[in-house]
């Protein structure tokens, strides 16, 4: 390799994954235009392979393009889960796709790309490379939720979270200049070091304000989470699995480094906000969710709870906060993916169902099947052994640590008032009277559910290792 | 820092002159104009004869596609004349980024080419 070349080593990665993505657009194309698994089998090759280049790389620090971008053990750790995040759901992809008749090589291509873009976020070190990071990831995700065309849900959550997306997209460029206007300068260590110098001021807070109300739109955060429930209900299931898990891995990187390296001298600030944000979407997250019959705007509804949740670990702002966060982003993660496994199972002879009610008496057909979906959600409410009990814990420990008691206890209260809806479906697997039996389950899933489901049952045996990883990557920050 | 703000007041009283202005006028009619519709005035109106189909006609989303590739394209050009202008100082990195976009660009570009989007029939 040319030296000129090996100081681009760090990013790597992200490079490879671009290259290979427009090598599979072309390997497409020029096969000719068949319904095929392989671009899609090909594309979960990359995306492993892509994490072990990741995985290759030496601890420590290094900035690249003038300090545009940064690749540490934070941005690291969270590439790992983002990759991780969209190989499962590539896997849960091809079923659903075929039924739906578009197994098409341009979705793991859209897929990849979106993915190259949520790598760059979590390593986006100055305002033009998050910005630009943010609009590739955002794009492709568009592209995929609108991907079953001729279905007028899925065009219009397309639609809609594009309106909305570019709506916020908008507040945080609005935002960005008004930082930089006050600022004069785009990188995070600048901003901070002239707010270190200078102190704050209205400008720069209004500035503050329409970055986070663009980050918060991201990550589906109340007040700015209204387009959540439609675009999970309207997307294709597999995609919705894809948006549920790693673009919220992506947006929390992105804010926990902005917030972090660029803010820290106005943290009383961005604090404030962060901490309405949490309260507001915990407290909808527990209870707009009760009254729902779609078992996908359900999840809508828990994953906005959860973002509540991981956010309590930023308003902390402490690197236990942050570990907690990681460690949470990575098990809602799995948990998020197995949950989306046993939705897109519930699959009859004339399609995919998604009401709750389709679910009635599931244990007495596929008693495996409700055992995992049960335990998935017993660990999304929070219940000890199983591994959302950690994810909380962490989070709502390192905000008692920082003196959130209060925040502490609304996250468990409206924690246990979100246990009511997940028991109701629990309930009516086990205990109502069976509707007609689901088609098996592909095999595809079930690979998805058994690792998912090994992972949320058994990870107290092994939590020591995630906390140490996550420990020592939120180092990294401080 | 507030002096300088204090130079823009003038700036924020005309965007507030303009936005009442606007927002006048745009509210305006809905309170005092008359307001009659009937069946006649509100249906399309063709030259004197009944009107044959809806305005809102369809046309072929082809037209959107060349438009869509011609944008892409016209954005190209934007970036490489400030690119050849100022290449000397760009060097050697301000080269290859260009030649990466016009890279990806090309991909882009194969790919619309093979799916067809290119031919009209």
């Amino acid at each position: 390799m040319p030296p000129a070349l090996a100081i681009y080593a760090p990013i790597f990665p992200e490079i490879f994954l671009a290259l290979a993505a427009m090598a599979l657009l072309m390997y497409g194309v020029f096969g000719g235009d068949r319904e095929s698994e392989v671009p899609g089998w090909l594309a979960v090759l990359i995306l492993a392979a892509t994490g072990a280049l990741v995985l290759m790389q030496a601890p420590g620090a290094v900035q690249l393009f003038d300090g545009a971008v940064i690749v540490d053990d934070f941005a690291r750790f969270m590439k790992l889960l983002i990759l991780g995040g969209s190989g499962f759901a590539l896997i849960l992809s091809f079923d659903y796709l075929r039924d739906a008749k578009i197994l098409k090589f341009e979705f793991p291509v859209i897929a990849l790309l979106s993915t190259v873009g949520m790598m760059l976020m979590a390593s986006a070190n100055n305002l033009i490379s998050l910005y630009m990071a943010l609009e590739l990831q955002s794009l492709a995700l568009y592209v995929l939720c609108a991907f079953r065309r001729d279905s007028v849900l899925s065009a219009e959550a397309g639609l809609k979270y594009f309106v909305l997306g570019a709506l916020s997209s908008g507040l945080l460029l609005y935002g960005c200049s008004l930082v930089y206007g006050f600022t004069g300068t785009m990188s995070f260590a600048g901003i901070a070091s002239v707010l270190q110098t200078s102190g704050s001021n209205i400008g720069l807070v209004f500035g503050l304000v329409f970055i986070l109300c663009g980050v918060a739109f991201k990550l589906s955060a109340v007040p700015f989470h209204m387009w959540t429930p439609d675009v999970y209900q309207g997307a294709p299931t597999p995609v919705t699995a894809f948006l549920a898990a790693a673009p919220k891995v992506a947006a929390f990187a992105m804010l926990i480094r902005l917030v972090e390296d660029a803010f820290p001298a106005v943290a009383t600030d961005w604090k404030q906000i962060v901490i309405a944000v949490s309260v507001g979407s915990m407290l909808l997250g527990a209870f707009a969710a009760i009254g729902q019959t779609n078992i996908k705007r359900l999840m809508a509804y828990s994953s906005i709870g959860h973002v509540g949740y991981a956010l309590v670990g930023i308003a902390a702002g402490t690197p236990e906060g942050v570990k907690g966060v990681m460690i949470y982003l990575a098990i809602y993660v799995v948990m998020t993916l197995g949950t989306f496994a046993c939705i897109l199972a519930m699959r009859r002879k004339g399609g995919h169902v998604e009401d709750i009610a389709e679910l009635s008496g599931l244990s007495r057909h596929q008693p495996m099947l409700a055992f995992m979906l049960a335990m998935l959600l017993f660990s999304m409410a929070g219940i000890p052994p199983l591994a959302g009990f950690f994810a909380k814990y962490f989070v709502f420990t390192a905000a008692i640590q920082a003196g959130l008691f209060w925040l502490a206890v609304l996250g468990v209260l409206t924690s246990v008032v979100s246990t009511f809806y997940y028991l109701a479906i629990i309930s009516k697997m086990y205990f109502q009277e069976p509707a007609a039996n689901f088609e098996p389950m592909p095999g595809k899933l079930r690979f998805v559910l058994a690792v998912t489901g090994v992972i949320t049952l058994f990870l107290f045996i092994p939590i020591n290792l995630l906390v140490t990883a996550a420990e020592a990557a939120a180092r990294s920050l401080f | 820092m507030n002096l300088l703000l204090a130079d823009y007041l003038p700036l924020v009283i005309f965007f507030g002159v303009a936005m009442f202005i606007g927002l006048a006028l745009l509210a305006a009619p809905f309170l005092i104009a008359p307001n009659h519709p009937d069946s006649e005035k509100v249906s399309a109106y063709e030259c004197g004869f009944p009107a044959f189909d809806d305005a809102r006609m369809k046309f072929d989303i082809r037209f959107y596609l060349v438009s869509i590739l011609f944008i892409i394209f016209d954005l190209e050009v934007a970036f490489l004349f400030p690119w050849a202008i100022s290449f000397k100082e760009a060097g050697l990195f301000g080269f290859w980024s260009m030649m990466g976009f016009l890279g990806v660009l090309t991909i882009g570009f194969v790919y619309e080419w093979r799916k067809g989007a290119l031919e009209w029939d």
